[in-house]
């Protein structure tokens, strides 16, 4: 590689990092917390005592529990039921229209073996919630995603170019080399170096499928006037829904049609994972890959006859596995304190990163390269 | 000495090849699957663990 080269994988370093830097701050300081966030959740929000089972408890009857819910929160409709995959606790999710703002609506906790209902929980708008929309979306939708999508992207740029640039200061060191008898600019060179090229390949998976994450709306959206609109064409210039049939029948209907799969969570007609008639009952697997890779068995919303069920198509399954590669929330406690670990690391890379360029002596780019070379580190040749 | 493009990015490379086991094996399957993907990925965090330690013991030898 010739002096010239390196030199503009350097500015590339260089002004990817500072451009990004104070947002990537800000990712790994709210993600921090979002690691953990459901025993965070558990520990100041209880889940609801279940009742042990006796033989003369009533069965579930998921009809019973809608309108239940639904006499809960009157002039609430129901967006979406979801199921605890740990234990025989699920949720109906209310809110005052289909598609409310992000932050309203309530949830109401049920035991799915007797369809015992709970009493509602408001929305979250405490601290956790504060921490997700700072990591998501800034407080602006759409938008905000996108903008973090493009911080992860000079995220990579600058990952990549990092290995560039962390050859010819290698030339002469051995792995995982230290100098901190020196300067502190010395130690934290080196810091920076062995930190970053240690962590890299983590980095580099949450970076990359965090820059997806950014993409989920957009991609369900897609799914939604491809894949949906395409499996619910029947229905196309059928007039609109006038009742919700039975979601007892419709749950039935999804568990006939996937007997080895269980149910993850169900979209109501109208919402934006279902179509105008349908509810979608989305069906996950066993293994921790396959519980992520949905599938939706569509069931007609008035008569529950199923419609079709078709395995999603890649661009939404790169999205599903992408999601728990960023969380490290398929692993047990030990992966997440991993993940915290790899974050705190992360956090060290980009503050020693900002100091070495406060402290950057004054001295132009070029000859310190130049300086590179002399002193046999090699700029040129090899890389 | 001047080290080769091998000589530079082997460690980095064994460590890379390891954190992508660990973090797709969790991702296969529980229990036994889980443990291999918590000392894959323990690895690297094991290896900055003594690179503290030695620039810790570094600095006492010093003062």
């Amino acid at each position: 590689m010739t002096a010239h080269t390196l030199r503009i994988w350097f500015l590339v370093h260089k002004w990817t990092s500072l451009i990004a830097t104070v947002f990537l701050l800000l990712l790994c300081l709210t993600g921090l917390p979002l690691i953990f966030h459901e025993e965070i959740e558990h520990y100041f929000e209880p889940h609801p005592e279940l009742r042990p089972l006796t033989a003369d408890a009533p069965r579930i009857d998921y009809d019973k529990v809608m309108a239940g819910a639904l006499m809960a929160r009157p002039g609430e409709v129901v967006r979406f039921v979801g199921f605890d995959p740990e234990g025989p606790l699920g949720a109906v999710y209310t809110a005052t229209s289909l598609m409310p703002p992000p932050d309203e609506g309530h949830t109401q906790p049920f035991d799915t073996r007797t369809g015992d209902l709970f009493p509602s929980e408001p929305p979250d708008n405490g601290f956790m919630n504060l921490m997700l929309r700072l990591h998501t979306d800034l407080f602006m939708g759409l938008p905000g995603y996108l903008f973090l999508g493009f911080m992860g992207l000079l995220l990579v740029a600058s990952l990549v170019s990092g290995v560039v640039v962390y050859t010819p200061f290698m030339r002469k060191l051995d792995f995982a080399t230290v100098r901190s008898g020196r300067s502190s600019r010395l130690k934290w060179l080196d810091l920076h170096n062995v930190l970053g090229i240690v962590t890299l390949a983590w980095v580099l998976v949450v970076g990359v499928t965090g820059v997806i994450n950014t993409l989920a709306l957009p991609i369900f959206g897609l799914w939604q006037s491809d894949q949906l609109a395409e499996m619910t064409s029947p229905y196309k210039d059928a007039p609109p829904l006038e009742q919700l049939g039975s979601l007892q029948k419709a749950l039935e209907t999804a568990r006939k049609a996937a007997p080895d799969m269980e149910p993850s969570f169900i979209a109501f007609p109208g919402t934006q994972f279902s179509s105008q008639h349908h509810y979608a009952v989305f069906m996950r697997g066993t293994t921790p890959l396959t519980a992520r890779l949905l599938k939706p068995a569509l069931v007609d919303a008035s008569t529950g006859e199923l419609t079709d069920m078709r395995e999603m198509p890649l661009y939404v399954k790169t999205l599903l596995v992408s999601q728990p590669l960023h969380f490290g929330d398929y692993g047990g406690l030990p992966l997440k304190i991993i993940w915290a670990l790899l974050d705190l690391i992360s956090i060290i890379v980009l503050g020693s990163g900002l100091y070495l360029w406060l402290l950057r002596r004054k001295i132009p780019l070029k000859k310190r390269l130049a300086e590179l070379n002399t002193n046999g580190l090699g700029a040129e040749g090899g890389a | 000495m001047r080290r080769g493009l091998w000589m530079i990015f082997r460690w980095p490379l064994l460590l890379a090849v390891l954190s992508l086991f660990g973090l797709l094996s969790a991702l296969i399957g529980d229990g036994v699957y889980d443990w291999l993907s918590w000392l894959s990925l323990g690895v690297p965090l094991g290896l900055l663990g003594l690179v503290w330690l030695r620039m810790r013991h570094a600095s006492r030898v010093r003062s």
